[in-house]
């Protein structure tokens, strides 16, 4: 099966940490990152700029509106995404447990609708 | 055979028949109504002639070939439809499995039901609803909801289980003792609703104590050896021994202290008791469950409250902040020390639990509260914390309780 993981972090937090935590963080995810990639777990993957640089597009009544931010403000955006092939949820979140922001934020694990041809 | 004994049969081999079938066909949904098709067969012939020798083998049986009618029938899976019969049909040949295999499908089902991916009422109400085999009205009168509402959460749990990948397996040896204590919270979870209901009019629910306790008995089986499963049954057995004297005819709380201890069930105090002492006997350290059933012992085996082992109750509780430390167990210990030391000392312990703000919001602070002012004879404080009790509860006796402990102060 394939899942999305997504990383969920408090950016305003994130955005104070000092370099040598930064950087050492930028490590554990490079070393991660690897890992999975060795595994076969690994889709794809990629990190988001801030959610300062989001844009809102909407359409209602054929006339499109967009807004400056996120679609929701919460206490932790969206910062980043795995797309990866496991064997099942358990195997799943073993995987999103190992993505180094478990441990200050929150990663949500969600199956991706697959259509039958 | 009558219809009542048919019935009987059902509730005995449905968990364990949905368990086989599960895994045969891949699919709860399918399982379970293949399974309905199969009771629905069953039905009409076993009240004609004789129930087969293996009525459990027979039902999976039946129930598979409703399966492959079923998927046959549904013509939007025509894309997997050949791949599915042949799951099914490949499964059934190891239809006469030895014991053990339908004994792993039986596990493969309680930890599936019981998976942290779910919600804790989720958890318990679809193990209820599958390994227990209850109806979706009972299931939903258990947790006084609505019937919609409850047959709306378990079409969800289990579209999430097929959706999300939920695998039907007992998991592996590293992830399987914090797993096992999750089944076990869901199944103290189901007894102590049963214990002592949440809401309502009544103070027990005899029924979900049964069904807990049959679950703990099935678990102690499947996994043999393991003290947190005894340490569990043992635990929820010897609570439920008391049940007879917990209330008059009336329906109003018997406390402890108040009890006719021939009431007590003395077999299921015996069996509670060996159950403690395997428990404690399992190499490891000490398990909560089989620490509880320990206090829960000494209870049992007290002559009278007065003549309790009070200093080793207490001591058992220190024994448990140790390895499972929470307010609640902190409450308790307060409590039992109130016994040896007196309820000065128990209360400066309670006072100094709720200036942390560790037990916000859980109601049997103030009761506790509440005693031990009554006993320190400081009766407008007692009265006040009573009421603060009653406000808590949504539980008709306990409420009668505090009232009747408020009208005893004033005489």
């Amino acid at each position: 099966m394939q899942y999305l993981l997504m990383i969920y972090q408090n950016e305003a937090e994130y955005a104070k940490i000092d370099t040598g935590t930064s950087q050492k963080m930028s490590a554990e995810y490079e070393a991660f990152t690897q890992s999975i990639i060795r595994n076969g777990n690994f889709k794809a993957g990629d990190r988001l700029r801030p959610t300062t640089t989001a844009t809102t597009v909407r359409v209602r009544d054929g006339k499109m509106l967009t807004t400056d931010g996120p679609f929701a403000e919460t206490r932790e955006q969206l910062g980043g995404y795995y797309l990866i092939e496991a064997k099942d949820l358990d195997a799943a979140i073993e995987i999103a447990a190992r993505i180094p922001s478990a441990r200050v934020g929150s990663i949500e694990v969600r199956p991706i609708w697959v259509y039958d041809k | 055979m009558t219809p009542g004994e048919i019935d009987k049969i059902f509730r005995d081999e449905a968990g364990r028949a949905l368990a086989t079938l599960i895994r045969l066909v891949g699919d709860f949904d399918l399982a379970e109504d293949a399974l309905q098709d199969a009771f629905a067969v069953a039905l009409e012939r076993w009240a004609a002639c004789e129930v087969p020798d293996n009525p459990r083998a027979w039902l999976v049986n039946v129930a598979r070939h409703k399966a492959i009618d079923r998927v046959r029938r549904q013509a939007i899976f025509r894309g997997k439809q050949q791949v599915l019969l042949h799951e099914i049909e490949l499964n059934a040949q190891t239809v006469d499995e030895p014991a053990t295999m339908l004994d792993d499908d039986m596990l493969r089902l309680i930890f599936t039901c019981c998976h942290p991916a779910f919600a804790p009422e989720v958890r318990v109400a679809l193990t209820l609803r599958t390994v227990c085999g209850l109806s979706t009205t009972q299931v939903a009168r258990a947790f006084l909801v609505g019937e919609e509402a409850m047959a709306q959460r378990l079409v969800r749990a289990k579209q999430k289980i097929r959706l999300a990948g939920i695998p039907y397996e007992v998991p592996e040896r590293d992830t399987l003792a914090p797993r096992l204590d999750g089944v076990l919270a869901v199944i103290y979870l189901v007894f102590t609703e049963g214990y002592v209901a949440t809401e309502g009019a009544d103070l027990m629910r005899p029924d979900l104590a049964a069904e807990a306790i049959r679950l703990g008995r099935l678990l102690d089986r499947l996994m043999p050896d393991r003290g947190g499963i005894k340490g569990l049954l043992a635990l929820m057995l010897l609570h439920d021994a008391r049940r007879a004297g917990r209330e008059t005819a009336a329906g109003d709380i018997v406390l402890l202290e108040e009890q006719d201890r021939m009431l007590w069930d003395r077999g299921q105090i015996e069996e509670g008791l060996r159950l403690v002492e395997d428990a404690l006997r399992v190499p490891g350290r000490p398990q909560p469950y089989a620490v509880q059933a320990a206090i829960a012992a000494l209870h049992a085996r007290a002559p009278s409250f007065e003549q309790t082992d009070w200093r080793q109750i207490a001591g058992l509780y220190e024994v448990l902040l140790r390895i499972s430390p929470s307010p609640v167990i902190e409450l308790n210990h307060a409590a039992a020390l109130s016994m040896v030391d007196g309820p000065a000392r128990a209360l400066d312990l309670v006072d100094a639990i709720s200036a942390r703000g560790g037990l916000r919001g859980y109601e049997l602070l103030p009761a506790v509260r509440a005693d031990l002012l009554r006993r320190m004879g400081r009766k407008d404080e007692a009265c006040e914390a009573y009421h603060a009790a009653t406000a808590a509860t949504q539980l008709e006796p306990l409420r009668r309780l505090y009232a009747r402990r408020v009208r005893e102060m004033d005489n």
